[in-house]
């Protein structure tokens, strides 16, 4: 319809909907006529995942797409590289219609244009991380020594060097995602979809991973869709970002855009959740203490497991992992010169906190404390620490 | 009065005036093949006796200290356990020991036969009722004929079609032990996980490329368990087999029950329980390698 107006847009989708069952005829009318997706369905038993969706994608850029679950987001990228071919609407990449692609020019499109990220990560475990890596290229028909050689680049780039031959089941999920990363850059695609790549990993990991995003996107400037549930990742990452519901588009914008100027209460609300100290709570930052000793274990182990560890202190449990108090390592050192009892030497006043705790309300705790404050269940049993850089991270 | 009498025992008695003749219909289909497609069965019989003897020789060809050695060296590299192999090779030992290496190899020679028809038909029509929703619904009753009919039903067409032998058997037997492989296979394709098969999608995999790069080998531990479930089943039906003729520990085993000698049955049932078990541990080995990345 429109010409191309402005060279930079690589992608541009218009009123592109998607009906998932088999009357569709009759709920596409329904649509039409303005039926919302719950009437629909009950009707005609069709789910109207994406409904009547249109934005442009700048090249470089990175585009979010947020919303809740079953809001469709998942759907609108998979119509983006037609794993989902669309019920009705157009795509077009680079001003060709991806719907009118032949068989060859669809694999063509996917195999150099586009390429994608899981949330599960989608690798396969029969491969180690570098045929993984590969896998595009190998499909491609890539000679071996070439697809390698581009696979160990890629592999260094998302800081797994070294692990070019392991299985993917010794990695963690963070490493995972890494490699899956790098399958997808590997085929040097102009757009990289990606479908909650972060979303499966835990907290202070997926701002990592984000971070990484952020400087490889810097480097390698692609153009990247990102889908995610997280208004904070959304806006961290997002040039621009788009809020989704109910399979529709509400609101369009940059982040401060949207931040200052919101669509509707839904949108409000949606924001006002960006707080992370509000929603986030102490069982999504603690860790597990490194370094953990009982009453009944005496100095000498208490030194030895502060030295294997490298910490100054030590987490004092009694039989039960009942939490008792902090062996430091001066005390410790007196204990073992004969100036203090063991059971004297514990520091037994300390603020502890509970895994269900919001962040909010443990910030002025996490300020006064000298040592990583020990978070416990309901029966006083140490379920983990937060240390002060942990409560700080999560704020970021 | 009369009335309610017969109704009553319409009622409680299946009324005898319905009566379907099945049997004469089937009957005539057999009595049929055998007059006219006696050239089709003539090639069938010749493709499979040449295979017989190709694989008898093969079988034959290996002399008895390199088969048990052969186990030992295959067990060992699978287990890692010492001991565990010197039993397998002692099993096997014991088999020639009492006398029952050349049965052993024969009962082999249909096993074998059997097992390697299983697979060629069996990991093909796996993978298309996998993809196919129109296949499987088709396919999926016939397996379960084919595992619950009993199996001396097929043995009498069997014979008069393919006369006595190991002809009928290697098909007696490959009927029975070819489910699930089929099964399995197609099993263990679908379940592969949903976002690994649209992954490779993603990156521009053709169909062929996306079914033996990543479906195949991602189910591989599944279909290995499926060769495993038809090797044991093709062993299951030696003792069946051997009434239609088929030569091997079977035969011992019946002539054991004719003459009502425990010894004679008992030797070659434990022979056979010993080539079960080898056969079975060395598969599972196979199953345990192809899975350990996936742990």
């Amino acid at each position: 319809m429109n010409e191309v107006k402005n060279n930079n847009i690589i992608l541009r989708v218009e009123n592109l909907t998607k009906l998932f069952g088999t009357k569709k005829t009759l709920a596409r009318e329904m649509l039409k006529k303005g039926h919302d997706k719950e009437e629909i369905l009950k009707h005609t038993g069709v789910t109207v995942a994406v409904n009547n969706v249109s934005f442009e994608v700048e090249r470089g850029k990175v585009f979010v797409l947020i919303g809740l679950s079953g809001s469709g987001k998942s759907t609108v990228v998979r119509c983006i590289n037609m794993l989902q071919p669309p019920t009705s609407g157009k795509i077009y990449f680079e001003g060709q219609d991806v719907e009118s692609f032949s068989k060859s020019e669809l694999l063509d499109y996917r195999r150099n244009k586009v390429s994608m990220v899981f949330q599960s990560f989608g690798l396969m475990s029969h491969r180690n991380v570098l045929n993984n890596v590969a896998f595009g290229l190998e499909i491609r028909g890539v000679k071996k020594s070439e697809r390698e050689e581009r696979a160990m680049e890629m592999i260094s780039m998302v800081g797994l060097k070294g692990w070019e031959y392991s299985d993917i089941s010794s990695l963690s999920g963070g490493m995972r995602q890494r490699v899956g990363i790098a399958r997808a850059l590997a085929n040097n695609p102009d757009i990289l979809l990606m479908d909650e790549p972060f979303s499966a990993l835990d907290p202070l990991v997926r701002q990592d991973m984000q971070f990484e995003l952020l400087s490889i996107q810097e480097k390698l400037n692609k153009t990247v869709i990102f889908i995610t549930h997280d208004i904070n990742e959304a806006f961290k990452l997002g040039d621009t970002v788009a809020i989704m519901r109910d399979g529709k588009i509400i609101q369009i914008d940059t982040p401060e855009g949207m931040s200052s100027n919101p669509a509707d209460d839904y949108v409000r609300n949606f924001i006002n959740s960006a707080d992370k100290a509000q929603i986030y709570c102490v069982r999504s930052i603690m860790q597990t203490p490194t370094c953990l000793v009982r009453t009944r274990d005496g100095a000498n182990h208490a030194l030895k497991q502060m030295k294997i560890n490298g910490v100054s202190s030590a987490f004092v449990v009694a039989e039960k992992m009942q939490f008792v108090g902090i062996l430091t390592l001066e005390n410790a050192l007196k204990v073992r010169a004969g100036e203090l009892a063991y059971q004297n030497a514990f520091i037994r006043d300390l603020p502890t906190t509970t895994p269900e705790t919001h962040i909010a309300d443990l910030i002025p705790i996490a300020a006064e404390a000298s040592f990583p404050i020990a978070v416990v269940d309901e029966n006083n049993q140490l379920s983990g620490i937060v240390t002060k850089a942990s409560v700080l991270a999560s704020l970021i | 009065m009369g009335g309610v009498s017969v109704l009553e025992d319409w009622l409680f008695k299946f009324p005898e005036n319905i009566y379907i003749n099945i049997k004469e219909p089937i009957d005539g289909a057999i009595d049929y093949m055998l007059r006219n497609w006696e050239p089709f069965f003539d090639v069938i019989t010749k493709v499979l006796r040449s295979m017989l003897s190709g694989i008898g020789t093969f079988v034959e060809l290996i002399p008895w200290w390199l088969l048990i050695s052969l186990v030992f060296i295959a067990t060992y590299a699978m287990s890692r356990k010492i001991l565990r192999a010197i039993l397998y090779s002692v099993l096997l030992f014991f088999i020639g020991a009492i006398g029952l290496w050349d049965l052993m190899n024969q009962t082999l020679t249909v096993v074998i036969s059997s097992v390697i028809i299983s697979l060629v038909f069996g990991l093909p029509i796996g993978i298309l009722i996998s993809s196919s929703k129109r296949a499987n619904a088709v396919v999926r009753p016939i397996l379960d004929t084919m595992q619950t009919m009993p199996s001396f039903v097929y043995l009498i067409p069997a014979v008069m079609l393919l006369g006595l032998g190991n002809v009928p058997a290697v098909i007696a037997t490959t009927i029975y032990a070819i489910p699930p492989v089929i099964r399995l296979t197609s099993h263990g394709i679908q379940q592969v996980d949903v976002e690994v098969v649209e992954a490779a999608k993603s990156f521009g995999a053709t169909k062929a490329q996306a079914l033996f790069k990543v479906q195949i080998p991602q189910a591989m531990p599944t279909i290995m368990t499926g060769v495993n479930q038809t090797i044991m089943m093709a062993i299951s039906m030696v003792v069946t087999c051997s009434m239609i003729g088929a030569t091997g520990l079977g035969t011992e085993v019946l002539i054991g029950i004719n003459r009502l000698e425990s010894g004679t049955g008992f030797a070659a049932g434990i022979a056979i329980v010993i080539v079960a078990i080898i056969m079975d541990r060395l598969t599972q080995g196979i199953i345990r390698e192809e899975s350990a990345p996936n742990e």
